[in-house]
């Protein structure tokens, strides 16, 4: 059994550990690290619940090695609220009423934090096209769009 | 779902790359993006003993115009190739492809080199490459060698790559003027992968007849398909309605698609067709014929 050792950076945090090579990045996480608030949905790279932001790019950590992220600086959703105040993007999910179940949730912020740092003042259709590989089965995603539209306008 | 193990290297030369992908043989596998080997190795489809991750090394990822060509480093990735601005105003054909290949998180790894070495029939690049005439560069122990696009494609997910080569770059030749070109896929979903595609690159003459077309299809066979006879009807030719339904009956009459939970046989032989017309059409459009 290969192992390796991996430093990454997780929401400001180093961390150096021993991992197998075929350890996904989301196992990785959640299992060694216990940071569960990114989910696993799918399982198969359609549905984004598992998206963190690798190096300032939201990726599905499902289908990412955790040894392919050694030196990388990865955000979770565990990143988001600092000393007790929400990020603007989930004030805006909870204003907007952006999740029903939930599970979503966690990959769809990511992925929205990571449109904002590209482009403060998105579109809907700059928004719809970001969060097209991210699948809610409960809003409808309209409500989604407009958490992220709230954050846009808190985050200007 | 977690895949067998396997045992991982990260070389950071390509000298290294290919000594190791020598050593292990067929036991070796490139990790590009890895959105297709990964998928692939967690379902259990395949196995490979040694993953040669080839992400850390440096000057594969560019695309800039030179010596003629549009030249795309085989690492680059999807995001870049969609956010590129050469590739919007002066390859519309790729930035049309690029948007439709997967979704936009598994862009941010997928590789263009990646998406054609892994030869799925269903990927959307190849038949854009057909369209375009380009070439890649194999580079391997015995330095680099260039295959046209023509003939890269050997079988289902094979490729005339051998063993211990690297795909490292694509060569698109740079159009002439009055040239354009269009991407049209029929996709049940964003993700999804092609239910048929159509990918036409054409330039006009002076005279506003078609002087060179390009037609590549995905989804349309076990390999992608170059729809040679229509491009040959295509020469020389008013680009007219009539011209275009008689290209895209030639282009579907080249195809040989499976049936699956996408479509049947003559379903999908039909898109082909009406795909073929509509991106023969845009191509013809973004030439300035129309």
């Amino acid at each position: 059994m290969a192992t390796h050792t991996i430093r990454v950076t997780i929401n400001g945090t180093p961390y150096e550990r021993a991992v197998e090579s075929r350890l996904l990045l989301v196992h990785f996480l959640r299992d060694d690290l216990r940071l569960t608030g990114t989910h696993i949905g799918c399982d198969t790279t359609h549905c984004g619940a598992c998206a963190v932001i690798v190096d300032g790019e939201p990726v599905k950590s499902c289908t990412v090695l955790a040894v392919q992220a050694d030196g990388s600086d990865i955000r979770t959703v565990e990143g988001l609220e600092q000393d007790g105040k929400l990020h603007p993007i989930q004030e805006g999910f909870w204003q907007e009423h952006g999740l029903q179940c939930g599970y979503c949730t966690p990959g769809m912020m990511m992925t929205s934090v990571a449109l904002l740092g590209r482009n403060p003042n998105p579109s809907e259709p700059d928004i719809r096209h970001a969060i097209s590989g991210n699948l809610c089965r409960c809003t409808g995603y309209l409500n989604i769009v407009k958490s992220i539209q709230y954050a846009a306008a808190q985050l200007r | 779902m977690i895949p067998a193990s396997f045992d991982y290297h990260a070389p950071t030369s390509l000298s290294d790359a290919i000594a190791l992908l020598q050593r292990h043989g067929d036991q070796a596998k490139v990790l590009s993006g890895g959105q297709s080997l990964l998928p692939l190795l967690k379902l259990r489809l395949g196995t490979a003993g040694h993953l040669v991750d080839i992400g850390r090394i440096p000057g594969l990822e560019y695309i800039k115009e030179e010596e003629g060509f549009l030249k795309i480093g085989g690492r680059t990735r999807e995001s870049a190739l969609e956010r590129s601005d050469i590739v919007r105003t002066k390859y519309p054909i790729l930035h049309d492809t690029a948007l439709v290949i997967a979704d936009p998180l598994v862009r941010n790894r997928a590789t263009i080199g990646g998406n054609l070495a892994h030869a799925d029939p269903a990927n959307d690049h190849p038949a854009t490459m057909l369209a375009l005439g380009a070439e890649v560069t194999a580079t391997g122990a015995k330095g680099q060698r260039t295959i046209p696009i023509g003939r890269f494609f050997t079988g289902i997910f094979s490729t005339a790559l051998a063993p211990d080569e690297i795909l490292t770059e694509i060569r698109i030749p740079i159009p002439p003027p009055r040239s354009g070109g269009a991407y049209v896929k029929l996709e049940r979903k964003v993700g999804d992968f092609a239910t048929a595609a159509a990918a036409v690159q054409v330039t006009l003459g002076s005279g506003g007849d078609i002087e060179r077309a390009g037609i590549g299809l995905t989804a349309a066979g076990p390999t992608p398909i170059k729809a040679s006879d229509a491009e040959r009807f295509l020469l020389k030719k008013k680009p007219d309605a009539a011209t275009i339904a008689e290209a895209a009956r030639l282009a579907a009459a080249a195809t040989s698609p499976s049936a699956d939970r996408r479509g049947a046989v003559e379903y999908k032989r039909q898109m082909a067709r009406v795909l073929t017309a509509r991106a023969l059409t845009r191509a013809i459009e973004r030439a300035g014929g129309r």
